[in-house]
């Protein structure tokens, strides 16, 4: 049990938030990309053990996304950003 | 007999432990039961006997000494069923396939049907199953009640009973005793099992692997193994190769040694919590997965709770049993769910990884097939629908019936 601190909410529990899993950054043209590229992007996960940018969901509180620097290891959270 | 009477302290040892070589034909990564029924069935199927088997601490202590030892074969997509059967019959006769008791133990498996879209899915599966003859079929709520009188019927709960799933090839084993069993096999077949040994780096030219970088000095091979649970991800990245893999935790506990009460395992899927009683007595209990990523090897405290909460709402008779111990193991996990035993883009490693809530009940059958794959470089019939390539031909193996599948 760790507390996640939602951008919008402050320190809320975890049993509120969804995981959206790692930070994945959409390919500028994907029409361009091959079929290996593009299942790269989508079933390939770099799955870090330690530090992760990842995605959560406030879904029992505010219902907004955010991203933050989780580490694996710990669960240790650096500080939310707000999406752009 | 007599070293029984000596205090214990005069049994030989049930496999050597060498000194690494400089070279082998084959490394595999990781001493679990998944990698020494590799090493195992690489020896004696396909007469490749220098092979080396690297952990990084002692033998079953990842994965395999974490699960919840059941042995079953109920799952939803044909290819899935096949394998586990054939995992299931293997573990029939594995005491005697390699002299040492696994402690198998068939005792069947009922699955407590909640919905009436469970009902539908369980009889899809019976089905499916009778295709390659495992047996599953219907049962009332009455027969539940006779056979697990610790299950109450509350017509007024939220999920009633509705009928069982009575799936009776299944079983639990003693899961120390199946990595060792097959160390003891592999070992005198010529295997060298070298533990305390963690692989830091896999070497590569041109496109090929070449050895592994370890704690205990440079070890070369032409082919590598990876048999890894919980790191998948991370052995694969030092050989430049990302997996559709993430970790995540998976909890279980057992509770205080009680008289016996229950002699099948039980399953209900709607609440996410299944148990069966060890031949010490003890509950051993899993529930769901966590939600998240990690490499922690604990999970949250309230994934435990929603499954004490729907055990005691099943069996409020166990509400004043109590737990010794909880854990959790880090289970791979590919979005489908299903294992990848596969060739890789990178030339001569293979990788059996991806096993999720389900790698135990495969040990045999993985073990037999991944030798095949690697001795060969073809994949036998039964894994080839667990290729790595699956992902991008559009052909996953979506699959429901694990312990982490959310209904």
């Amino acid at each position: 049990m760790f507390l996640i601190p939602c951008p919008f909410c402050g320190q809320r529990n975890e049993e509120e938030f969804v995981s959206g899993g790692e930070a994945r950054r959409r390919p500028d043209d994907p029409a361009s990309l091959d079929d290996a590229a593009w299942a790269d992007h989508l079933f390939n996960r770099d799955n870090t053990k330690g530090v992760v940018r990842e995605w959560w969901w406030h879904a029992r509180g505010c219902r907004l996304w955010f991203m933050v620097e989780r580490d694996t290891l710990n669960q240790a959270i650096s500080p939310a950003e707000k999406p752009p | 007999m007599r070293n029984a009477l000596s205090y214990h302290e005069r049994w030989s040892e049930a496999w050597r432990s060498p000194e690494p070589k400089p070279g082998y034909d084959v490394v595999i990564i990781g001493g679990g039961g998944h990698g020494l029924a590799t090493a195992y069935h690489l020896a004696r199927d396909h007469g490749i006997g220098n092979v080396a088997v690297l952990e990084k601490g002692w033998l079953g202590g990842g994965n395999t000494g974490r699960n919840t030892v059941t042995v079953r074969s109920n799952y939803l997509r044909d290819p899935s069923i096949r394998f586990f059967e054939r995992s299931r019959r293997l573990y029939e006769d594995l005491s005697a396939t390699l002299n040492f008791n696994v402690m198998f133990s068939r005792r069947g498996q009922i699955d407590l049907i909640q919905t009436w879209a469970k009902w539908r899915d369980v009889r899809r599966r019976s089905l499916s199953m009778a295709l390659v003859d495992a047996e599953y079929t219907i049962i009332t709520p009455g027969e539940i009640v006779r056979r697990v009188p610790l299950v109450e019927l509350d017509p007024k709960a939220r999920l009633p009973i509705l009928g069982g799933a009575w799936h009776p090839g299944a079983g639990i084993a003693r899961h120390d005793a199946v990595a060792w069993g097959y160390a003891r096999a592999a070992d005198a077949a010529g295997v060298d099992i070298i533990q305390n040994c963690e692989v830091t780096g896999i070497r590569r030219a041109g496109g090929r692997v070449t050895g592994v970088e370890t704690t205990r000095g440079t070890i070369m091979a032409p082919r590598i193994s990876v048999a890894v649970a919980g790191h998948a991800s991370v052995v694969a990245a030092m050989a430049g190769l990302r997996l559709p893999i993430e970790t995540v935790p998976l909890q279980a506990f057992v509770s205080a040694p009680l008289k016996p009460v229950l002699d099948v395992v039980l399953n209900c899927p709607a609440l996410h919590v299944y148990l069966a009683q060890t031949d010490k007595g003890e509950l051993i209990i899993g529930g769901g997965a966590d939600g998240y990523t990690s490499y922690a090897q604990r999970g949250s405290i309230h994934v435990i709770e929603q499954s004490v909460a729907a055990l005691i709402d099943l069996m409020p008779r166990l509400g004043r049993v109590a737990m010794l111990r909880q854990w959790a193991g880090m289970i791979d996990l590919a979005w489908d769910t299903s294992p990848i035993i596969s060739t890789t883009p990178v030339g001569g490693l293979f990788v059996d990884v991806g096993w999720g809530s389900g790698g135990f009940k495969a040990i045999p059958a993985s073990g037999e097939a991944f030798a095949q794959l690697i001795a060969t470089g073809e994949p036998p019939e039964l894994i080839r629908p667990f290729g790595l390539d699956r992902f991008l031909r559009g052909r996953p193996v979506l699959e429901t019936a694990g312990a982490s599948n959310r209904e």
